[in-house]
């Protein structure tokens, strides 16, 4: 009898316990972060070596024009690209996985023999760095913006702010660029725009020093200040319509019976039950933001990972190409994993939901 | 057929009756009128002012004269004239990546909030994922590694890495709108699942699509100049994201003299997306009852 009840128990457990995992919300979503990365470096092992006219035949075709036999340039681009031909398909897709677990993204075509993942850590901070400020800045700046926006409600500080952020929310990124360079650089003569070329001054040694800082700024603060502007566009209308939507719940008149303070309604009550969607809008705007850094970090030869990305696209640097593409996405997901996480934190009802099920 | 008939009258009806309410908005108006005008531009224009074929030293970057509204460029050939010229691509690949990827997004979309179940968490489980995964650079790695020629082929691949995140609306969109009274009324009639969507379900969507769909084709312009700027897209035609490419690279930027040259394509672009802007929040305003300010 006590047996039988102890091994009901114990499978009961077990199950529990997979129960458990399977809706536990935080692993649910590190899950689906991994799923997105191992789907993107299949698509990218496709593009490389299984499509016709892939990269690695383009390779092959390029190396042969240049007097190589072959042979020998089937051999070169193999070792290029960290790929072993003579394996069957699936076994180089099983080379290609277990290479981009370990950090081994292969060499560089154009700058003979510099190691892909090398290339990718010199230049990743600056990304992370200007990318991750400028969302911070948007974040804020649009959140408060969209507040305003709301409250003042068909007053001419909303026509006015409205009308901007749909105005910059149209004009691309790449255009709101180059207006930059032409206005601040060229026809006000605002800001230095030769100087500020690359993510800092040459012979300008990292460290926290005030020199140091002050000189990454000089170099980063065009190119945020685009960052911000193709971006807060709409994070500033979409606050303003939440804001508005929110306004008309039955909580907020309650708590306007109630008699709280404006400042207690706009904290507790609005601005967090208005905020919390646009969480879930992160995910499309870290992709936005660092897509835009492709052709902005080209525009403003601030050497990132979008530099990098666009400069080995021109040279036809298919390693480098396939790594710095993979680099992205990975960042990227992983930011939208930390905007979960944060979601989660803030809204426990998600977590509610997930052990519901 | 009968069904597709009563579409298309629907449809019609319902733009009629779209335009007669967004007339009187203006900024719905001034986008609207614009969008036509440029289309008409970049597709008439050309016959009337076909594009010069030789340079003409003598007139290197001019700025604004009674002869070239807008200046000449760094081969002497008149602004206007490429700007008329150099519109047909963008507004071809523009209106084909829209369409395109709201048909797509349409009929999965629909398809998924209709069939609902594991299908549809699936589907849209697939749709979430997609949509973290940054579409520019993508794009720019499979444009490369394709190496497309034309329009339509980029077109084409823009449709398929856009569609997803569309999808996502138009089922939320079908969701909302399956609950509604008369769509229920109509399910209990047994009027046939083709007839609900055709006549019940997409008129009443039709307003949501058209603001969709021009959303997307103002970033169909803006992955497509970027393209063209990163040098993937080939030059074979004098477009206005080749037109300010060039420009860039001949270093207009650092010639004040030049600066037509820069500015007459950028304004172009700008106006566009600008045009097609205005005009899908002014669709928005007008039916989004929540969004609508006091007339």
């Amino acid at each position: 009898m006590t047996t039988i009840t102890t091994s009901t128990t114990s499978r009961h457990s077990f199950l529990d316990v997979i129960r458990k995992v399977t809706s536990n919300y935080l692993l649910r979503r590190l899950g689906k972060a991994l799923f997105t990365i191992w789907f993107v470096t299949t698509i990218t092992f496709f593009v490389i070596r299984a499509m016709p006219g892939s990269a690695i035949d383009v390779l092959m075709q390029d190396l042969t024009a240049q007097g190589v036999s072959p042979e020998d340039a089937r051999d070169q681009a193999a070792a290029l690209m960290g790929i072993d031909l003579d394996q069957p398909l699936s076994g180089q897709y099983l080379d290609y996985l277990n290479n981009v677990i370990h950090g081994e993204l292969g060499h560089s075509y154009r700058s003979a023999g510099l190691l892909v993942t090398k290339m990718i850590t010199t230049v990743l901070p600056w990304t992370l760095f200007s990318v991750g400020l400028a969302l911070l800045i948007t974040f804020v700046l649009g959140i408060a913006l969209g507040t305003i926006m709301a409250y003042k409600r068909d007053t001419w500080i909303d026509h006015l702010l409205s009308n901007l952020a749909a105005t910059l929310d149209a004009v691309s990124p790449y255009l709101i660029g180059l207006l930059a360079i032409l206005f601040f650089g060229i026809i006000w003569k605002l800001v230095p725009i030769m100087e500020m070329r690359g993510s800092m001054s040459s012979g300008m040694k990292p460290g926290f020093t005030i020199a140091f800082l002050a000189d990454i700024f000089k170099h980063v603060r065009v190119i945020l200040l685009v960052y911000v502007l193709s971006s807060i566009g709409s994070w500033m209308l979409q606050m303003k319509s939440n804001t508005v939507a929110t306004l008309g719940e039955d909580y907020v008149t309650v708590a306007r019976a109630r008699g709280l303070t404006d400042g207690r309604i706009l904290t507790a009550y609005v601005g967090r039950n208005a905020t919390l969607p646009l969480f879930t809008r992160l995910a499309i705007s870290v992709g936005f933001i660092v897509g835009g850094s492709v052709l902005l970090e080209t525009l403003f030869t601030y050497q990132g990972v979008g530099f990098l990305l666009a400069k080995s696209i021109s040279q036809r640097d298919y390693p480098v190409m396939q790594g710095v593409f993979l680099v992205i996405t990975v960042s990227v997901v992983f930011a939208n994993l930390l905007a979960d996480y944060i979601y989660g934190w803030l809204d426990p009802r998600v977590h509610i939901l997930g052990e519901d099920n | 057929m009968h069904i597709f008939y009563e579409f298309v009258t629907g449809f019609w009806q319902e733009s009629v009756k779209t335009f007669k309410i967004l007339s009187r908005n203006k900024m719905g108006l001034f986008g609207f009128t614009m969008t036509i005008l440029i289309i008409l531009m970049s597709f008439i224009g050309p016959l009337i002012w076909p594009p010069e074929v030789s340079a003409n030293v003598s007139e290197i970057n001019k700025g604004s004269s009674a002869q070239h509204w807008l200046g000449t460029d760094f081969q002497g050939q008149d602004n206007l004239r490429k700007i008329i010229n150099g519109g047909k691509d963008i507004v071809t690949i523009a209106l084909l990546t829209g369409t395109l990827s709201m048909l797509i997004a349409v009929a999965v979309g629909s398809f998924s909030a209709f069939i609902g179940g594991r299908v549809d968490s699936l589907l849209m489980e697939f749709v979430n994922i997609w949509l973290t995964i940054p579409k520019f650079p993508l794009l720019a790695v499979l444009a490369t590694v394709l190496a497309l020629k034309d329009v339509v082929m980029l077109s084409v691949l823009m449709a398929i890495l856009d569609w997803p995140a569309l999808a996502r609306q138009v089922r939320s969109q079908v969701l909302t709108l399956k609950n509604r009274e008369y769509i229920e009324a109509a399910t209990m009639l047994d009027l046939g699942t083709p007839r609900i969507i055709f006549r019940e379900l997409l008129p009443n969507m039709m307003s949501f699509i058209a603001i969709s769909t021009i959303f997307e084709m103002t970033h169909a312009i803006y992955q497509q100049t970027g393209l063209v700027f990163l040098g993937i897209v080939p030059y074979s035609s004098a477009n206005w994201g080749v037109m300010i490419s060039a420009a860039e690279r001949r270093g207009v930027l650092f010639n004040p003299q030049a600066a037509w040259s820069i500015i007459a394509p950028m304004a172009a672009i700008i106006l566009f997306q600008l045009a097609l802007v205005s005009f899908a929040r002014s669709l928005d305003e007008v039916f989004n009852p929540r969004l609508r300010t006091s007339v």
